[in-house]
């Protein structure tokens, strides 16, 4: 064909529709943020029933994460995800659904090769990359503290 | 002989019948607009197999037996099948093909298989090889959902761009016979690459390999698009489809109000949630075995270009940063064994 | 009334934090899985520098439940166990904190992928 890889990038970016940014963004701001205020509520409900300071936002990160593994079985959670998009992806209920999917997915690969290694497929990263970024964090602090 | 007419194109003298077809699918497809054309529907997206894999290689392993059963064939009298399909080292179509002890030749087009696997049996017959052969491929929503994007229970958005992998598989059985359609020419694509790298924009991407195979045909035959009714490619999508048109406009080859895309015609974009429109090795292998093929015999339809396109990147080499190379192979079906193009619209 | 004012607060500044995720999705090339490394180390940075807790403290799970929190909260890890066990608490500090939800995740993930079976969308 006649024509550099730029002259039809410009052609494909017109014909190509964008995301609907404007619904996408209402809907993942009303999700994400129904999400969070299920978490606050459950951290007042734990705290009332006496959970301590520390333990309370554990316990319903655990919530959260159980109840999102769950939704992810009943193939619940990838339906509300289409709709909600950064809404179900950002809170942990993301996270937990990020290692649950594959699991679940490649399960018919065996219980070792398949199950469990393929569990860290999207989720590796994340453990990756934080625990080094607080590893750094923590040796330049204790630099800091030794100046 | 086949003969070669200009450049790249290939006219069979005694063109090769296409003697029976058949196409099978599952939900998604039964609900779209040529549900009705299907030989067989699955419900069962698993085939009553225990894994997504087991079940395409069902798929084609049923198409394929339905396909012979309304030819009166047994597997027996069949010389060659040519087959292919998305999956790492075909294996939808080796194990599905596995039972039926045909001679086998696995080929690699991604989504434009039932075109090449047409034009490579084609070869075949008309070279006195084999007498009769089975052209098939398939598709499926999950197999394709696990090896390329994501696993199908994790949460993520697919842009407007995006093409659906439809579950589906089409099977054509050809022989040295009398019977319409035929298969009158041939164009092997070339691999083109414009550098598109947008994994969910596929459309994109094929859309200059259709445009050029199609430019080919057009230069090669003197032959203009307007002379066949139905140009249709293989699973462009709304967005392939529209550059398409732009590009043949470009080139002096409009393709006018003949152009349709197997990717637009499978599915409803307007009640079935699959963006940009279908894809897949079974999006044009089902949309031609069950409501094109039909329609050549009849001679409702008389000329008809089928123009399957693949996109032949695979995961690792675009995570690597490599562009999508695409490809698209041309076989010209007729209802007509011999004489000149005329469309029935004239 | 103190209770809706602390959901209210939960529901706008997460609801917020995920909004900014969606502004990432459609207008960059980035991938979820990007996405969600880049809230994590960032989380990391924020909680860091004593910002992020901050936010914790005014809009609580609005905060702490998208995963900058986590990041956050392997920040804030690292830093107690830093000054508790010096140099090695930069590498016991971050899982100790998060050890719960990530178990939580990789047990409860085990017990469902063995009931559960990958089904058509």
């Amino acid at each position: 064909m006649g024509m550099t890889p730029e002259e039809y990038g410009k052609l494909v970016q017109r014909a190509s529709p964008p995301s609907p940014t404007g619904k996408n963004l209402v809907m993942a701001f009303l999700v994400g943020g129904g999400i969070c205020t299920l978490g606050e509520g459950l951290l007042l409900l734990y705290q009332s029933m006496g959970a301590s300071e520390q333990n309370a936002p554990t316990l319903v990160s655990v919530t959260l994460v159980g109840l999102s593994v769950l939704l992810t079985g009943l193939g619940v959670y990838d339906k509300l995800a289409k709709v909600a998009g950064a809404g179900t992806l950002v809170p942990i209920t993301g996270f937990a659904n990020a290692v649950a999917s594959p699991s679940i997915e490649f399960k018919s690969e065996g219980l070792v090769l398949g199950l469990a290694s393929k569990m860290f497929l999207i989720a590796g990263p994340v453990l990756v990359y934080g625990t080094a970024a607080s590893v750094i964090y923590g040796v330049l602090l204790w630099l800091w503290e030794r100046l | 002989m086949a003969l070669r007419k200009g450049k790249n194109t290939i006219l069979f003298e005694n063109p090769p019948s296409i003697r029976a077809w058949a196409a099978i699918g599952s939900t998604m497809e039964a609900q779209g607009p040529l549900g009705g054309s299907f030989d067989l529907i699955e419900e069962d997206a698993y085939f009553g197999q225990d894994s997504w894999e087991k079940a395409e290689s069902q798929m084609q392993e049923r198409v394929v037996r339905r396909a012979l059963e309304k030819a009166g064939f047994s597997s027996a009298q069949v010389q060659g099948a040519f087959a292919g399909d998305l999956l790492n080292q075909c294996v939808s179509s080796t194990y599905g093909l596995r039972a039926l002890g045909i001679p086998y030749v696995g080929l690699f087009g991604a989504c434009s298989t039932m075109a090449e696997s047409l034009l490579t049996a084609s070869v075949f017959l008309e070279a006195r090889a084999m007498e009769r052969a089975v052209a098939c491929t398939s598709s499926h929503f999950c197999t394709a959902e696990r090896q390329f994007r994501f696993p199908l229970e994790y949460g993520g958005q697919r842009p407007p761009t995006a093409q659906w992998t439809a579950t589906a598989a089409g099977a054509a059985v050809l022989e040295r016979g009398e019977r319409p359609p035929f298969v009158r020419g041939a164009v092997v694509g070339t691999i083109q690459d414009l550098g598109i790298s947008d994994a969910a924009n596929m459309g994109a991407a094929m859309a200059p390999a259709a445009a050029d195979t199609l430019k080919r045909f057009f230069e090669d035959t003197g032959m203009r698009p307007q002379a066949f009714d139905l140009v249709v490619t293989g699973d462009l999508g709304q967005v392939g489809f529209d550059l398409l048109r732009e590009l043949m406009a470009r080139e002096g080859h409009p393709l006018d109000h003949c152009q349709a895309d197997c990717g637009l015609m499978l599915y409803d974009r307007e009640k079935q949630d699959v963006h940009a429109g279908a894809s897949g090795c079974g999006c044009s292998a089902s949309v031609l075995c069950g409501h094109l093929l039909p329609l050549l015999r009849q001679g409702t339809l008389k000329n008809l270009l089928f123009v399957a396109t693949g996109a032949l990147m695979s995961p690792t080499v675009v995570q690597q940063g490599e562009s999508i190379a695409a490809i698209a192979h041309l076989v010209w079906l007729s209802h007509d064994r011999s004489g000149e193009v005329k469309s029935c619209r004239y | 009334m103190q209770v809706l004012i602390a959901l209210a607060k939960a529901f706008l500044v997460g609801g917020a934090l995920c909004a900014a995720g969606q502004i990432l999705i459609d207008r960059t090339q980035l991938t979820p899985a990007r996405i969600l490394t880049s809230y994590v180390v960032l989380g990391v940075i924020l909680g860091g520098i004593g910002l992020y807790p901050k936010l914790v403290e005014f809009a609580g799970a609005g905060a702490s439940v998208p995963l900058l929190g986590f990041g956050s909260l392997l920040a804030q890890g690292v830093r107690r166990a830093v000054a508790e066990q010096g140099l090695l608490g930069a590498l016991t500090g971050g899982f100790t904190a998060a050890s719960a939800g990530v178990t939580a995740a990789l047990f409860f993930s085990l017990l469902v992928a063995l009931v559960a079976k990958s089904r058509e969308k």
